[in-house]
């Protein structure tokens, strides 16, 4: 797609990453722009997620690649799979969501949590793409505050469990074979593998988004539902740990995504700018632009170097929760800084399916309140600078 | 069938490539290299080969050690193990095909597979000289290659200009690929990791005993002419005059 083919990288970037790491972004890089650039805005604009991509991207090994081989997965050092969460979103956010959602919300507690035989059962599966994940925690009434939730499971006579209640803004929800659900016991919070198909348990799409509209998004309804303690529930995980430390992972792949995203956009900016002729000269020659061109990639290359960092460390085992805040935080946040001046940049073409900028802004407007909320990673930050927590 | 595949690698061609001031080569700095696209689809077909009638796959290239990432993709889209002669940059084709004839020599394989030609230097040369020089059959531009006689002799359509030319080959000999044989896959994660452990056998260009004295030399290059923009003409009797006494083609 035009003369900038290669990721943005001002600061040398790539010199710092391994022969492995480089391999994985080249491959994710040709698959996006070979099977994701082309079909994707019309998948956008008729709000269907392509589904065709998930069997494809399973063959390539995009689920849950850091996790270990024996289960059919890569293996891969977190700053690769990082890498391949930047190329994914730089297609659209709704595949990197697809991916995130998959491996590190749905295969990362089954292998962290579950039983040798939950691992073996769904782990190679799910690498493979011939199962689908889903993580049900936030609902209806609880979002940030997700211990509040109302979702109950009771224990019932012969090692059976009875769910009841509801789940909102699910990814992936109605398309999935599996949803890992989050609910209260007398014993706290507990996980639970919930199939498709079990009685009582319905996944609505929610239609008519405005944003993230190639991503497949439910509501989850559980009456009644009864699973099986020993197929069923995740038996290593207790207490709202569980729940947040799966979106710790998640939100470490965002942090990395939504560079991808900003990338497309500065990108698309940089060129248009530079083949855009007004008053007999390109619009880049001016420096009202210049000026958005060079906030742009200072933001993008700050964000780099933030996210390899981070990926450093969680590769050592050393990252804390509180550095994945702040780099969800400040990545997702430059990053729909840089669409939204990079759609100014391109006046109306800005707005058209042509171009990649809206649709990666209207995106960005979710993934900065979502695994989240922008305003919650500013208060995990205040509560470890200050010790004090502003929202407890 | 142990099959040898020669890559070389070159800057990507989706990239816009810039002629040096001095015009004694293109800038290669922040220019991605990848495999040479050709090379690329010799690596698909001898890979769809061994998944077919099983066997080995071994991938060659000649050239400075950077070429190690490319062949570490070849290895990671599922070759068996590489051998990298590492020499210096700019070699002809003539040195390069002495350079494989050597490690052909070593390895014997059944077949060796290579691009019809490398989109940097559009040479078109390598196979032919490498076939040359061993004296082996060749068959190039392929679209379609089969096996016949428990792999004693090859069916290979070539491409060209007045259609499919099948041409029959005895083993062992060279194929170079024309870009419809195949489309190559992806490099897998999980192939990605495994390449890693595959072996990869450096051999310094100096103990193979060749003389790779370049008998070809580049003068310079330089970019084509800028195009002037388009005119618009009234009618065709405009156009034949001007054809006539402007451009002068008729």
């Amino acid at each position: 797609m035009g003369m900038t083919t290669e990721l943005t990288d001002y600061m040398g970037f790539q010199a710092l990453l391994t022969a492995e790491e480089k391999l994985v972004r080249s491959t994710a890089r040709k698959f996006v722009n070979e099977e994701v650039l082309p079909i994707i805005d019309r998948h956008a604009q008729t709000e269907t997620f392509p589904a065709h991509l998930i069997p494809m991207m399973g063959d390539l090994g995009f689920y849950g690649p850091n996790l270990p081989e024996k289960y059919g997965c890569a293996g891969l050092s977190n700053v690769a799979y990082g890498l391949l969460m930047y190329e994914l979103e730089r297609g659209d956010s709704a595949l990197r969501s697809f991916a995130s959602v998959q491996g590190a919300l749905v295969m990362y507690p089954i292998y962290t949590y579950g039983s040798d035989a939950q691992k073996e059962h769904w782990l190679p599966r799910m690498a493979a793409g011939k199962a689908i994940g889903c993580f049900g925690l936030t609902e209806p009434d609880f979002g940030s505050n997700p211990g509040g939730m109302r979702t109950q499971a009771v224990r019932e006579a012969g090692g059976k469990w009875r769910i009841n209640g509801s789940k909102m803004w699910i990814t992936n929800g109605s398309i999935a074979d599996v949803a890992v659900v989050w609910a209260k016991t007398a014993d706290g919070i507990r996980g639970f593998l919930v199939e498709k198909g079990a009685p009582g348990f319905t996944a609505p799409q929610m239609k008519g988004k405005w944003s993230l509209r190639a991503s497949v998004t439910s509501e989850l309804i559980f009456e009644d539902v009864r699973v099986d303690e020993e197929t069923g529930m995740l038996p290593n995980a207790r207490g709202l740990k569980g729940p947040l430390s799966c979106l710790t992972q998640a939100r470490y792949g965002i942090a990395w995504g939504a560079l991808g995203a900003a990338d497309a956009c500065y990108q698309t900016a940089l060129e248009y700018a530079l083949n855009r002729i007004q008053f007999d000269k390109p619009i880049a020659s001016y420096q009202l632009q210049q000026r958005k061109l060079a906030e742009m990639v200072t933001e993008i290359t700050k964000g780099q170097l933030l996210a390899l960092h981070l990926g450093r460390l969680k590769d050592q085992g050393t990252c804390t929760f509180d550095q994945v805040s702040m780099a969800k935080m400040n990545n997702v946040n430059i990053a729909l800084e840089v669409a939204r001046s990079a759609r100014t940049m391109l006046g109306a073409n800005g707005i058209m399916g042509e171009y990649p900028i809206m649709r990666h802004a209207n995106n960005l407007e979710s993934v900065y309140t979502y695994e989240g909320t922008h305003d919650m990673h500013t208060l995990i930050i205040g509560e470890k600078v200050t010790g004090i927590s502003a929202f407890r | 069938m142990k099959i040898l595949v020669a890559i070389k690698p070159v800057p990507n061609p989706d990239e816009k490539v810039k002629i040096r001031p001095d015009g004694s080569g293109i800038v290669l700095d922040n220019i991605k290299m990848v495999i040479n696209p050709f090379c690329e689809i010799a690596v698909e077909e001898a890979l769809r080969i061994k998944e077919k009638q099983g066997g080995e796959v071994v991938i060659l290239t000649v050239g400075p050690k950077e070429g190690e990432q490319q062949v570490r993709t070849a290895l990671a889209m599922g070759a068996d193990r590489a051998i990298q002669v590492e020499a210096e940059k700019g070699l002809d084709s003539l040195a390069v095909a002495k350079f494989l004839a050597k490690v052909v020599e070593q390895e014997k394989p059944d077949l060796v597979i290579l691009g019809k030609q490398a989109v940097d230097d559009d040479n078109n040369q390598v196979g032919q000289i490498l076939a040359a020089l061993l004296s082996w059959p060749q068959a190039t531009f392929a679209s379609k290659i089969e096996f016949l006689d428990g792999n004693k002799k090859a069916h290979v359509g070539r491409e060209t200009d007045g259609g499919i030319e099948t041409i029959e080959v005895p083993l062992p000999c060279v194929v170079t690929t024309d870009l419809r044989l195949n489309e190559p896959r992806y490099a897998s994660l999980p192939g990605i990791m495994k390449a890693k452990k595959k072996e990869l056998k450096v051999i310094p260009s100096a103990s193979l005993g060749v003389d790779a004295a370049p008998k070809v030399k580049v003068l310079s290059l330089a970019s084509p002419k800028e195009r002037a923009g388009g005119r618009k003409v009234a009618d065709v009797a405009e156009l034949v005059a001007k054809l006539k006494n402007e451009a002068k083609v008729l």
